[in-house]
């Protein structure tokens, strides 16, 4: 019965469609689906990835920004210039420049920005990035000198991130609910539960947006989100939530489907501070354990790429390391038994509601059943999964994408969620961290890549394919996701 | 009135007889999967998923490659289970009220009845929901929110049938012997109400299958791994448009559910004595 009331609701939902495709022809506003709903609005105080994906390049903007390849690329910097030993960079402003407040934007508001991400108390999720910085000094309203304490490959790429965007000393405060940059679209406001809408911003001094409105709608649910797309409800999805549905857009002339690929490593996290996690054969066993074929063609329908470490595979550092724990259940089952689980034992497994999860999870569960390993699948909602997980580490096992770029230095602080504490790697993230000679990078990064797939800190899983669905009459989104973010500006519809 | 006769004149009810052949039918599925499945369904196995209709498995398999016989199997019992402990609660806390309600009338019956309409006031879906919210959603929950739901229909029938018993001669005989209006009520009016609770408890039986399966559709049932019809249904539903069998097997399965114990309870009422049909509509 509730098929055949969908059926007609959806009959409905197209007639619907049909009448208003001219109308909407002219349309310059756009409404994009995301699965979840950021926590609040300021990126510089957060971690997850939402916010980025809702005011990166459109609200906010940093010293530099990166493009949809990766690059680096002049923002609220229009040009720089960095000292031959490589430890100072002289950044030249953008002039004329306003807050969407109407305050102006100077050397001050840069100044203000990178004391307060890099102080005592700084709510910063990405403190690594302001680390290596020595001193901010404005030299004048326009030029404003940092100085780090070692050269470094990636700064540039690192100030570009939306951990890093510039705020404003009289609303950095507020930006968590009103947030306030310098970007081409402003905040308009935000809808708990429901969406947040931006307008352009009619003072840009940069390129203007070609759309006078820009909708984020929250569909968690991806028969909704299904829904939505064919009903019309929003324009599109830059990572679509049902893979098992991009068949029918792809066959479907209204609609294209944008295939990338995103940093996100989805991982099964595992808490290596509780046991039985603790114990290096328990984790061992678990990788084992896994088949990561069967998960990517069971849960994402084949897209996604294993991985053995966590590292993108598409980065010209990545060490393939898919071999270093071969799916082996007798393997697993002889080293559960060495750590003193010969009939395996029970755990938690919490799952945050994108589909990878929900699905992935009860794929993992099977798997590990194998092993003798029960797990009780619970299914939580995004602020939930950040409040036990993230923050209070109360759980097993999780999965989870990590989409942030580069973010291998999340395993040298002990304090995060995964709490693994390994000295070894600590110090050569810290090597890393300071060493700016390309070569040296590439050799250290791999080993600490082959530490983590060594010591099977996590379950490591696929990364993460973006498999975009738009309205065929839209052009300009990103195919790729270098770093989190839905930059709209150069989003345009064509008909 | 004769058990046997009784019986006898109800399998010459048509709608009974399908009924009954339908429920004994989704009962034996139920019981057989609790010993034993064609497949283990917490096996996962991709390679094999969205399988067609075969040998091997009679109904194909699932999104998860697992047997989707199996699955409906294990589906149909985790459905008839909360349905039947739903029934239960509603029975055992429904019942009694009702009966005490008849038996001393004045305040006691007023405050049950306006208890139960208090209940009534909630449509069994929201109640459902809150209490599914507030406890965490699982089978069990589910299994309290739907039998929550079935008091005040019991507590309603056992006194509807129960004050018409009280008027009669022989409650009357009960009473001049020193009889308790509590010992009344278990000896003498509630074995007479009896095929009455049955009716409704079949009814009754079908709705929490419904309402287990609404539930579940929206996530507030069963939980994976394990698995029930609304269950099955709500995973099929992303791949309806792929796979429509997927969504098609589990939801013509809640269908024939439903319809057997309707018919079940329907044969059942007619058959019984008509005065009673007047009662059982409530």
């Amino acid at each position: 019965m509730q098929i055949i009331e969908k059926t007609v609701k959806k009959s409905l939902a197209f007639a619907a469609v049909l009448g208003l495709s001219t109308f909407s022809a002219f349309a310059s506003d756009i409404r994009v689906g995301m699965v979840l709903e950021p926590p609040h609005l300021d990126p510089t105080a957060g971690a997850a990835a939402a916010i980025d994906e809702v005011v990166y390049a459109n609200v906010f903007e940093g010293l530099t920004r990166i493009d949809q390849n990766g690059a680096v690329q002049p923002s609220l910097a229009t040009s720089w210039t960095i000292s031959n030993d490589g430890t100072t960079y002289t950044f030249n402003l953008k002039q004329g420049v306003s807050f969407h407040d109407g305050t102006s934007f100077d050397a001050d508001d840069v100044l203000f920005t990178f004391e307060r991400a890099r102080a005592e108390d700084s709510t910063n999720a990405q403190k690594g990035i302001f680390a290596p910085i020595t001193s901010v000094t404005a030299i004048d309203p326009a030029t404003v000198e940092i100085k780090i304490a070692q050269p470094q490959g990636d700064f540039l790429f690192n100030i570009g991130r939306g951990d890093a965007v510039i705020v404003a000393p009289e609303s950095a405060e507020k930006n968590q609910s009103n947030p306030v940059g310098t970007g081409p679209f402003k905040f308009v406001r935000w809808d708990q539960g429901s969406r947040v809408i931006l307008e352009k911003n009619a003072d840009y001094t940069g390129t203007p947006a070609h759309m006078n409105k820009a909708t984020f709608v929250f569909i968690s649910d991806p028969n909704a989100a299904q829904n939505a797309m064919l009903a019309g409800d929003v324009d599109g999805f830059a990572n679509f939530p049902a893979p098992e549905s991009l068949a029918i857009f792809e066959a479907d002339p209204r609609y294209q489907v944008v295939r990338g690929s995103t940093e996100g490593e989805t991982i099964l996290s595992t808490n290596n501070a509780k046991a039985p996690f603790d114990d290096v054969r328990v984790r061992k066993a678990i990788a084992h354990a896994l088949d990561r074929q069967a998960i990517i063609d069971g849960a994402m329908f084949g897209y996604g790429t294993p991985i053995g470490t966590h590292f993108a595979p598409h980065h010209p550092y990545y060490e393939d390391l898919l071999g270093t724990h071969p799916r082996d259940i007798e393997g697993a089952k002889a080293l559960l038994a060495e750590a003193g689980y010969p009939e395996g034992f029970k755990a938690t497994f919490k799952l945050p509601p994108p589909t990878y999860a929900r699905r992935g999870g009860q794929i993992i569960a099977a798997q590990l059943r194998e092993i003798g390993i029960e797990l009780e699948l619970i299914n939580v909602e995004w602020g939930q999964w950040l409040e036990d997980v993230f923050k209070t580490k109360n759980y097993d096992l999780s999965i989870v994408s990590h989409v942030e770029p580069f973010d291998i230095g999340i395993y040298a602080n002990p304090g995060y969620y995964f709490q693994y504490d390994n000295v070894v790697f600590q110090a050569i993230i810290e090597k890393l961290n300071v060493t700016a000679d390309e070569a040296k990078r590439e050799q250290l990064a791999r080993a600490a890549q082959r530490i983590l797939a060594e010591d099977a800190v996590n379950g490591y899983l696929f990364q993460l394919a973006k498999t975009g669905v738009w309205n065929a009459n839209l052009e300009g989104m990103w195919p790729n996701s270098p770093v989190e973010g839905n930059d709209l500006t150069a989003v345009r519809w064509t008909n | 009135m004769a058990e046997q006769s009784t019986f006898a004149r109800a399998l010459s009810h048509p709608s009974f007889r399908v009924g009954l052949l339908g429920s004994f039918i989704f009962i034996l599925l139920a019981l057989i999967s609790v010993v034993w499945t064609p497949y283990a369904t917490d096996i996962v196995d991709i390679p094999n998923r969205f399988g067609s209709f075969s040998a091997s498995n009679w109904l194909g398999t699932d999104y998860l490659g697992r047997d989707q016989f199996s699955l409906l199997m294990v589906g149909i019992a985790s459905s008839l289970k909360v349905a039947l402990l739903a029934v239960a609660i509603g029975a055992l806390v429904g019942v009694p009220l009702g009966l005490m309600a008849a038996a001393q009338r004045g305040w006691l019956e007023a405050i049950i009845l306006r208890f139960n309409d208090f209940i009534f006031a909630f449509p069994a879906i929201i109640s459902a929901i809150i209490i599914t919210t507030l406890f965490g959603p699982s089978a069990i929950n589910a299994m309290v929110a739907i039998g929550i739901f079935n008091i005040p229909v019991f507590a309603r029938v056992a006194r509807g049938g129960a004050l018409s018993l009280w008027t009669l001669e022989y409650v009357d005989a009960a009473k001049l012997s020193g009889l308790t209006s509590a010992q009344i009520s278990l000896r003498h009016i509630l074995p007479n109400v009896a095929s009455l609770l049955i009716v409704q408890a079949t009814i009754q039986l079908s709705l929490g299958v419904l309402a287990e399966a609404g539930l579940s559709y929206i996530g507030l049932g069963t939980q994976p791994p394990d698995t029930s019809l609304g269950l099955m249904l709500k995973e099929a539903q992303s791949f309806f448009f792929g796979f429509p069998m997927q969504a098609i097997i589990p939801g013509l399965a809640i269908v024939l559910f439903v319809i057997s114990f309707n018919l079940l309870g329907d044969g059942l009422r007619d058959t019984l004595d008509p005065k009673l049909t007047r009662v059982s509509t409530l």
